[in-house]
Protein backbone atom coordinates (compact mmCIF):
# COMPACT_ATOMS: atom_id res chain seq x y z
CA UNK A 1 0.00 0.00 0.00
CA UNK A 2 1.25 3.69 -0.62
CA UNK A 3 2.01 5.03 2.21
CA UNK A 4 1.50 8.89 1.17
CA UNK A 5 -2.05 8.47 0.21
CA UNK A 6 -4.85 8.03 3.24
CA UNK A 7 -6.34 5.06 3.58
CA UNK A 8 -10.15 5.08 3.81
CA UNK A 9 -11.57 3.59 7.13
CA UNK A 10 -14.87 2.19 7.83
CA UNK A 11 -16.41 1.94 11.44
CA UNK A 12 -18.75 -0.87 12.54
CA UNK A 13 -20.78 -1.26 15.60
CA UNK A 14 -24.54 -0.86 16.53
CA UNK A 15 -23.56 1.71 19.82
CA UNK A 16 -23.11 5.08 18.08
CA UNK A 17 -21.23 5.95 21.55
CA UNK A 18 -18.49 3.73 20.45
CA UNK A 19 -18.33 4.36 16.60
CA UNK A 20 -17.77 8.30 17.74
CA UNK A 21 -15.82 7.17 20.43
CA UNK A 22 -13.55 5.11 17.87
CA UNK A 23 -13.80 8.18 14.89
CA UNK A 24 -12.45 10.57 17.45
CA UNK A 25 -9.76 8.94 19.06
CA UNK A 26 -8.16 7.32 16.25
CA UNK A 27 -4.43 9.14 16.12
CA UNK A 28 -3.16 7.74 13.02
CA UNK A 29 -2.88 10.03 9.94
CA UNK A 30 -2.92 7.40 7.68
CA UNK A 31 -6.56 6.91 8.35
CA UNK A 32 -9.16 8.79 6.65
CA UNK A 33 -12.64 8.32 8.13
CA UNK A 34 -15.49 7.52 5.30
CA UNK A 35 -18.12 6.35 7.22
CA UNK A 36 -19.72 4.09 10.00
CA UNK A 37 -22.50 1.53 9.65
CA UNK A 38 -24.91 0.49 12.82
CA UNK A 39 -24.75 -3.77 11.65
CA UNK A 40 -23.48 -6.16 9.46
CA UNK A 41 -26.06 -5.83 6.62
CA UNK A 42 -25.51 -2.01 6.48
CA UNK A 43 -22.02 -2.14 6.85
CA UNK A 44 -21.91 -4.25 3.55
CA UNK A 45 -24.06 -1.99 1.87
CA UNK A 46 -21.74 1.13 3.15
CA UNK A 47 -18.50 -0.94 2.22
CA UNK A 48 -19.58 -1.68 -1.34
CA UNK A 49 -20.44 2.03 -2.44
CA UNK A 50 -17.22 3.84 -0.24
CA UNK A 51 -14.96 1.03 -0.74
CA UNK A 52 -12.81 1.57 2.53
CA UNK A 53 -9.26 -0.35 3.12
CA UNK A 54 -9.64 -0.34 6.32
CA UNK A 55 -12.52 -1.59 9.39
CA UNK A 56 -13.20 -1.47 12.88
CA UNK A 57 -15.90 -4.30 13.19
CA UNK A 58 -17.84 -5.41 16.72
CA UNK A 59 -18.62 -8.95 16.45
CA UNK A 60 -21.86 -8.47 18.97
CA UNK A 61 -24.32 -7.01 16.50
CA UNK A 62 -28.66 -6.97 15.06
CA UNK A 63 -28.93 -8.32 11.61
CA UNK A 64 -25.86 -9.21 11.00
CA UNK A 65 -23.10 -9.95 13.61
CA UNK A 66 -19.19 -8.81 12.58
CA UNK A 67 -18.22 -12.69 11.98
CA UNK A 68 -20.21 -12.96 9.16
CA UNK A 69 -19.66 -9.43 8.56
CA UNK A 70 -16.22 -9.93 7.84
CA UNK A 71 -16.58 -12.94 5.33
CA UNK A 72 -18.51 -11.00 3.20
CA UNK A 73 -16.09 -8.07 3.12
CA UNK A 74 -13.19 -10.16 2.10
CA UNK A 75 -15.41 -11.87 -0.15
CA UNK A 76 -15.47 -8.21 -1.84
CA UNK A 77 -12.08 -7.34 -0.95
CA UNK A 78 -9.81 -9.72 0.24
CA UNK A 79 -7.51 -7.07 0.38
CA UNK A 80 -9.06 -5.03 2.87
CA UNK A 81 -7.96 -4.66 6.72
CA UNK A 82 -10.21 -5.65 9.26
CA UNK A 83 -9.63 -4.61 12.93
CA UNK A 84 -11.86 -6.43 15.45
CA UNK A 85 -12.91 -4.35 18.34
CA UNK A 86 -15.41 -6.06 20.28
CA UNK A 87 -15.88 -7.54 24.18
CA UNK A 88 -15.77 -10.96 23.65
CA UNK A 89 -12.45 -11.40 25.38
CA UNK A 90 -12.67 -15.20 24.80
CA UNK A 91 -9.79 -16.48 22.59
CA UNK A 92 -12.15 -19.18 20.69
CA UNK A 93 -13.76 -15.68 19.52
CA UNK A 94 -10.80 -14.03 18.20
CA UNK A 95 -9.71 -17.16 16.23
CA UNK A 96 -12.70 -17.57 14.89
CA UNK A 97 -12.56 -14.36 13.71
CA UNK A 98 -8.85 -14.30 11.94
CA UNK A 99 -10.11 -17.58 10.26
CA UNK A 100 -12.96 -15.37 8.34
CA UNK A 101 -10.43 -13.01 7.47
CA UNK A 102 -10.12 -10.35 10.58
CA UNK A 103 -6.34 -9.15 10.91
CA UNK A 104 -6.07 -7.87 14.25
CA UNK A 105 -8.11 -8.08 17.35
CA UNK A 106 -8.69 -5.15 20.02
CA UNK A 107 -10.50 -5.75 23.11
CA UNK A 108 -13.52 -3.67 24.44
CA UNK A 109 -12.35 -1.39 26.66
CA UNK A 110 -9.70 0.05 25.60
CA UNK A 111 -7.55 3.32 25.70
CA UNK A 112 -7.18 5.80 22.76
CA UNK A 113 -3.85 4.55 22.87
CA UNK A 114 -4.48 1.08 22.42
CA UNK A 115 -7.17 2.37 19.70
CA UNK A 116 -4.35 3.56 17.79
CA UNK A 117 -1.33 1.42 18.97
CA UNK A 118 -3.46 -1.93 17.27
CA UNK A 119 -4.79 0.27 13.78
CA UNK A 120 -0.59 1.39 13.40
CA UNK A 121 0.09 -2.56 14.06
CA UNK A 122 -2.76 -3.43 11.60
CA UNK A 123 -1.29 -1.26 8.95
CA UNK A 124 2.37 -1.75 9.60
CA UNK A 125 1.71 -5.49 8.65
CA UNK A 126 0.14 -4.30 5.29
CA UNK A 127 3.61 -3.25 4.40
CA UNK B 1 -23.05 -18.91 41.33
CA UNK B 2 -19.81 -19.35 42.88
CA UNK B 3 -17.71 -16.55 44.38
CA UNK B 4 -14.93 -17.16 41.66
CA UNK B 5 -17.82 -16.65 39.08
CA UNK B 6 -18.80 -13.56 40.68
CA UNK B 7 -15.18 -12.43 40.94
CA UNK B 8 -15.33 -12.30 37.36
CA UNK B 9 -17.84 -9.35 37.12
CA UNK B 10 -16.34 -7.67 39.95
CA UNK B 11 -13.01 -7.83 37.87
CA UNK B 12 -14.62 -6.61 34.63
CA UNK B 13 -16.32 -3.76 36.48
CA UNK B 14 -13.14 -2.30 38.13
CA UNK B 15 -11.92 -2.47 34.34
CA UNK B 16 -14.32 -1.21 32.48
CA UNK B 17 -14.39 2.12 34.35
CA UNK B 18 -10.87 2.13 34.88
CA UNK B 19 -10.04 1.75 31.05
CA UNK B 20 -12.88 3.40 28.95
CA UNK B 21 -13.46 6.24 31.64
CA UNK B 22 -9.82 6.10 32.74
CA UNK B 23 -10.73 6.59 36.67
CA UNK B 24 -11.26 3.67 39.29
CA UNK B 25 -14.82 2.94 40.76
CA UNK B 26 -15.17 1.07 44.00
CA UNK B 27 -16.74 -2.23 43.83
CA UNK B 28 -17.55 -3.06 46.07
CA UNK B 29 -18.19 -7.37 46.86
CA UNK B 30 -21.77 -9.21 45.79
CA UNK B 31 -24.53 -9.12 47.97
CA UNK B 32 -27.75 -12.09 47.38
CA UNK B 33 -31.17 -10.51 46.87
CA UNK B 34 -33.64 -12.30 49.36
CA UNK B 35 -36.48 -11.18 49.20
CA UNK B 36 -38.38 -8.87 46.35
CA UNK B 37 -36.22 -7.88 43.70
CA UNK B 38 -32.99 -5.90 42.60
CA UNK B 39 -32.89 -1.96 42.02
CA UNK B 40 -33.15 -0.53 39.39
CA UNK B 41 -32.06 3.45 38.26
CA UNK B 42 -33.24 5.82 35.84
CA UNK B 43 -31.52 3.78 32.61
CA UNK B 44 -30.85 0.12 32.60
CA UNK B 45 -29.35 -1.97 29.77
CA UNK B 46 -30.18 -5.77 29.98
CA UNK B 47 -27.94 -8.61 28.81
CA UNK B 48 -29.53 -12.17 28.49
CA UNK B 49 -27.34 -15.09 28.75
CA UNK B 50 -28.35 -18.04 26.89
CA UNK B 51 -25.67 -21.60 26.31
CA UNK B 52 -23.79 -23.00 29.10
CA UNK B 53 -25.90 -20.53 31.32
CA UNK B 54 -28.63 -18.87 31.01
CA UNK B 55 -29.82 -15.91 33.09
CA UNK B 56 -29.39 -12.35 33.09
CA UNK B 57 -26.60 -9.10 33.33
CA UNK B 58 -27.88 -5.99 34.23
CA UNK B 59 -26.35 -2.52 34.43
CA UNK B 60 -28.24 0.31 36.13
CA UNK B 61 -27.37 3.88 36.55
CA UNK B 62 -28.89 7.47 36.99
CA UNK B 63 -28.57 9.95 34.21
CA UNK B 64 -25.93 12.14 36.36
CA UNK B 65 -23.78 9.03 35.89
CA UNK B 66 -23.61 8.45 32.79
CA UNK B 67 -23.86 12.09 32.01
CA UNK B 68 -20.24 12.26 33.08
CA UNK B 69 -19.10 9.16 31.85
CA UNK B 70 -20.05 10.23 28.18
CA UNK B 71 -18.02 13.11 29.03
CA UNK B 72 -15.22 10.86 30.36
CA UNK B 73 -15.88 9.26 26.63
CA UNK B 74 -15.07 12.29 25.06
CA UNK B 75 -19.23 12.40 24.17
CA UNK B 76 -20.49 16.08 23.72
CA UNK B 77 -24.45 15.20 23.42
CA UNK B 78 -25.63 14.18 26.43
CA UNK B 79 -29.14 12.92 24.96
CA UNK B 80 -31.64 10.55 25.56
CA UNK B 81 -30.17 7.68 23.00
CA UNK B 82 -26.72 8.22 23.84
CA UNK B 83 -27.68 7.72 27.21
CA UNK B 84 -29.27 4.11 26.77
CA UNK B 85 -27.26 3.78 24.14
CA UNK B 86 -24.06 3.78 26.92
CA UNK B 87 -25.94 2.13 29.43
CA UNK B 88 -26.26 -0.61 27.26
CA UNK B 89 -22.75 -0.71 25.76
CA UNK B 90 -21.51 -1.14 29.62
CA UNK B 91 -23.46 -3.99 30.25
CA UNK B 92 -22.26 -5.36 26.85
CA UNK B 93 -18.91 -5.10 27.49
CA UNK B 94 -18.92 -6.67 31.11
CA UNK B 95 -20.74 -8.94 30.17
CA UNK B 96 -18.23 -10.07 26.92
CA UNK B 97 -15.49 -9.81 28.77
CA UNK B 98 -16.35 -12.41 31.47
CA UNK B 99 -16.53 -14.91 28.22
CA UNK B 100 -12.09 -14.64 28.81
CA UNK B 101 -13.59 -17.06 32.16
CA UNK B 102 -16.73 -18.74 31.09
CA UNK B 103 -15.69 -19.38 27.84
CA UNK B 104 -17.67 -18.63 24.28
CA UNK B 105 -20.55 -21.07 25.05
CA UNK B 106 -21.68 -17.95 27.82
CA UNK B 107 -23.34 -16.34 24.75
CA UNK B 108 -24.52 -12.74 25.29
CA UNK B 109 -27.18 -11.07 23.17
CA UNK B 110 -26.89 -7.47 22.20
CA UNK B 111 -28.70 -4.77 24.81
CA UNK B 112 -31.94 -4.46 25.72
CA UNK B 113 -32.70 -0.81 27.20
CA UNK B 114 -35.19 -0.12 29.74
CA UNK B 115 -35.30 3.81 30.42
CA UNK B 116 -37.58 4.58 33.89
CA UNK B 117 -39.25 2.09 36.07
CA UNK B 118 -39.78 -1.50 33.80
CA UNK B 119 -43.59 -2.54 33.92
CA UNK B 120 -42.69 -6.00 35.10
CA UNK B 121 -39.84 -7.63 37.00
CA UNK B 122 -36.81 -7.82 34.93
CA UNK B 123 -35.24 -10.48 36.62
CA UNK B 124 -36.17 -14.16 35.72
CA UNK B 125 -38.37 -16.12 38.45
CA UNK B 126 -36.53 -18.86 40.32
CA UNK B 127 -32.92 -17.37 40.08
CA UNK B 128 -30.98 -15.87 42.67
CA UNK B 129 -29.70 -12.42 42.14
CA UNK B 130 -26.25 -10.57 43.17
CA UNK B 131 -25.88 -7.11 43.05
CA UNK B 132 -22.77 -5.69 43.11
CA UNK B 133 -22.49 -2.35 43.78
CA UNK B 134 -20.67 0.90 41.76
CA UNK B 135 -19.46 3.65 43.13
CA UNK B 136 -18.02 6.20 41.03
CA UNK B 137 -16.67 9.98 41.55
CA UNK B 138 -19.95 10.58 43.40
CA UNK B 139 -22.48 8.66 41.74
CA UNK B 140 -23.95 5.30 42.26
CA UNK B 141 -24.21 2.21 40.33
CA UNK B 142 -25.45 -1.14 40.59
CA UNK B 143 -23.97 -4.16 37.97
CA UNK B 144 -26.58 -7.64 38.87
CA UNK B 145 -26.00 -10.96 37.88
CA UNK B 146 -28.78 -13.19 37.53
CA UNK B 147 -27.63 -16.36 36.37
CA UNK B 148 -28.78 -19.84 36.81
Amino acid sequence: MNAAVPLKLMIVDDSNVMRRKIERSHQCARLQFVGSAGNGKQAVELFRRTEPDVVTMDITMPEMDGIECVEQLVGIKPEVLILIVSALADKATAIEAMKRGANGFLCKPFTDRQLTDALDELLRGAG
Amino acid sequence: MTRVELETFVEGTTHYFLTAANQAASVGSPYLVNEGIPGIQEYTGIITVAGKRKGIVYFTASRPMLTVLLMRLGETEMTHENMCDLVGEVANQISGNARRDFGNEFMISVPRVIAGTPDGAVTPANTRSFVIPINWRSHSASLVVCLD
